[in-house]
C-alpha cells in the first residue's frame, strides 16, 4: 500500500476517502447509508446512540467517530448488525413514551424511520412508561420529553449554530433528560426562537414547532413510501405548505 | 384442505383493527374459502372452540383482570397468537393513563371531575378490576407474530393470513410495516 492509497472496504466494496474523514463521512459521501441518530453532518460527532456501530476489522466501533484508515475492512449492512441495531432502537422506544399514532412527527421522524429500516415491528422489551415533563411554555415551540432520545443535537445546534446555550443534558442513564437554560427551567423563559437552527434539528418529535402538526397527509410524508436509506432527512415545511 | 380456524377479540382497543380487517372487502370472500371464524365480535361466538384454534388475532392492550383471563385463554387455545395494532404492541392510547396512579384516574372520572352527579367509584362485582396500568400483550403472554399500525392496513392482515395459510413465515413489506 502506498501513501496515496486512500481506499477502504465497506461491505465488500472499495470506497475512496479523504484523509481525516470518519467512516460515516466517507460512507455518506459514497452514497452508502449507515443508520444513525445522534450524528449530523453539521456538528461534531457525539457517539452516544451507537446505532452506527459497524464491524471494523472484526471489532465493533462507531462509524460516526472512527476515522477511516487505508485498507480498513468494514461490515455495515449485515444481518448481525441489523439485529443488534433493532434491539438498540427497541430500547429507545421502551425507555421513552412513543405513541406514534398520535405523534405530530410520525411519518417524518428519523427514530421511526430507522426503526422501519432495521425491521422493528414490536417493542420486544417491557415498556418503562417513564414520567417526564412536557414543556409547552414557548409560544412557537413544544418540548415533549416523552419522545426525547438524548441525542444532544439540540444542545450542539444551539451552541454551535445559534451562539446560544438553550439546551443541556442532565442526569445519567435512562434518566438523562434535556434541560433548558432559563431561570424557571421553562422554554418560554429562555432566549430560544423558532428561527434557531436548533428548532429544526430534533430527529424525533421531542422538540417541534407548534401549528405545523399533521400538515402533510399520510402517504405524502417523508418516510411513508421510502426507506430512510434512500431518503434525505426531511426538509422543514415550506411557507406555502403552512395553513 | 381443511379450513384454518381463526378467533379474534378486542381487549383495551377501539375495534379499529377489526374494522381495518373488514376493509379487505371482496378479498374476504377469497379468504373465507380458506378460513373459518370461531370466537370473534364478527360472529358473536362467546367461547373459543375446545379443540383448539389455529390463529388468534388480538387487538388492544391489557387493562383489566378480564383482559388477562381472555388473553391467557387465547394463548392456551391458539396455535399461533398475533398481536394486532399499536395498543396490543405498546398499550397505545389507553396506556396514556400509565403515568397517573389508578386512584387518581378513578377519582377524576367518578369523584371529582366536571359534571359528576352521585359521585362514587363503581364497585359492581360484575365489573372487572382495573390493573395498575395498561400492558402490551407481550408483557403478559408469549406472542408469535405482530401486525403494527393504528390500525394495521387491511393488506397487512391479508399478507399475514395468506403467508400462514401457505405455511410460510409472515413478512410485511415496507408500506405495511407502519406504527401509525
Ligand atoms: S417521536 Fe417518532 S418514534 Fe416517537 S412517537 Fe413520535 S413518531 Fe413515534
Ligand atoms: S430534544 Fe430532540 S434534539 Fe434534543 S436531545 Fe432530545 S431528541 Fe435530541
Ligand atoms: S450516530 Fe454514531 S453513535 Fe449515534
Amino acid at each position: 500500500m502506498n501513501g496515496n492509497d486512500f481506499t477502504f472496504v465497506l461491505d465488500g466494496e472499495n470506497i475512496r476517502f479523504e484523509p481525516g474523514q470518519t467512516i460515516m463521512e466517507a460512507a455518506t459521501q459514497a452514497g452508502i447509508y449507515i443508520p444513525h441518530l445522534c450524528y449530523h453532518a453539521d456538528y461534531r460527532p457525539r457517539g452516544s446512540c451507537k446505532l452506527c456501530t459497524v464491524k471494523i476489522n472484526g471489532r465493533f466501533g462507531s462509524a460516526c467517530t472512527m476515522p477511516v484508515q487505508p485498507g480498513m475492512q468494514i461490515d455495515n449492512d449485515t444481518d448481525e448488525l441489523t439485529a443488534m441495531r433493532r434491539r438498540l432502537v427497541q430500547m429507545l422506544f421502551v425507555e421513552g413514551n412513543h405513541y406514534c399514532p398520535h405523534c405530530e412527527k410520525s411519518g417524518n421522524c428519523q427514530l421511526q424511520a430507522v426503526a422501519y429500516h432495521v425491521g422493528m415491528t414490536d417493542s420486544h422489551y417491557p415498556h418503562f412508561y417513564p414520567l417526564r415533563q412536557l414543556d409547552a411554555s414557548h409560544p412557537d415551540m413544544l418540548l415533549d420529553r416523552d419522545r426525547c432520545i438524548a441525542c444532544e443535537l439540540c444542545v450542539r445546534a444551539s451552541l454551535e449554530s445559534d451562539g446560544k446555550a438553550v439546551f443541556g443534558l442532565a442526569g445519567r442513564g435512562s434518566r438523562t433528560r434535556v434541560v433548558v437554560n432559563s431561570e424557571s427551567g421553562l422554554l418560554g423563559d429562555s432566549d430560544f426562537s423558532a428561527d434557531d437552527v436548533a428548532a429544526r434539528i430534533c430527529p424525533t418529535g421531542a422538540l417541534i414547532p407548534k401549528r405545523e402538526a399533521y400538515l402533510r397527509p399520510i402517504g405524502a410524508r417523508q418516510y411513508d413510501l421510502r426507506d430512510i436509506a434512500h431518503n434525505a432527512p426531511p426538509d422543514p415545511p415550506s411557507p406555502e405548505q403552512m395553513p | 384442505m381443511s379450513k384454518l380456524r381463526i378467533a379474534t377479540c378486542s381487549l383495551a382497543g377501539c375495534f379499529g383493527c377489526h374494522m381495518s380487517f373488514l376493509d379487505l372487502d371482496e378479498q374476504l370472500a377469497g379468504l373465507a374459502e380458506q378460513i373459518e371464524l370461531d370466537r370473534s365480535p364478527l360472529t358473536d361466538i362467546k367461547h373459543l372452540a375446545g379443540d383448539g384454534i389455529d390463529i388468534g388475532l388480538i387487538e388492544g392492550g391489557v387493562c383489566n383482570a378480564e383482559n388477562v383471563h381472555t388473553l391467557r385463554e387465547f394463548r392456551s387455545r391458539c396455535r399461533i397468537l398475533v398481536a394486532v395494532g399499536a395498543c396490543a404492541l405498546t398499550g397505545g392510547v389507553p396506556a396514556l393513563r400509565n403515568g397517573i396512579p389508578l386512584a387518581a384516574c378513578l377519582g377524576e372520572a367518578y369523584l371529582h371531575g366536571p359534571g359528576i352527579e352521585a359521585a362514587g367509584v363503581p364497585d359492581d362485582p360484575e365489573l372487572p378490576l382495573l390493573l395498575d396500568r395498561v400492558y402490551p400483550l407481550h408483557e403478559v403472554v408469549r406472542i408469535d407474530h405482530v401486525l403494527p399500525g393504528c390500525p394495521p392496513p387491511a393488506a397487512a392482515f391479508h399478507a399475514l393470513l395468506t403467508a400462514i395459510i401457505a405455511g410460510q413465515p409472515p413478512a410485511l413489506e415496507y408500506a405495511l410495516r407502519r406504527f401509525d
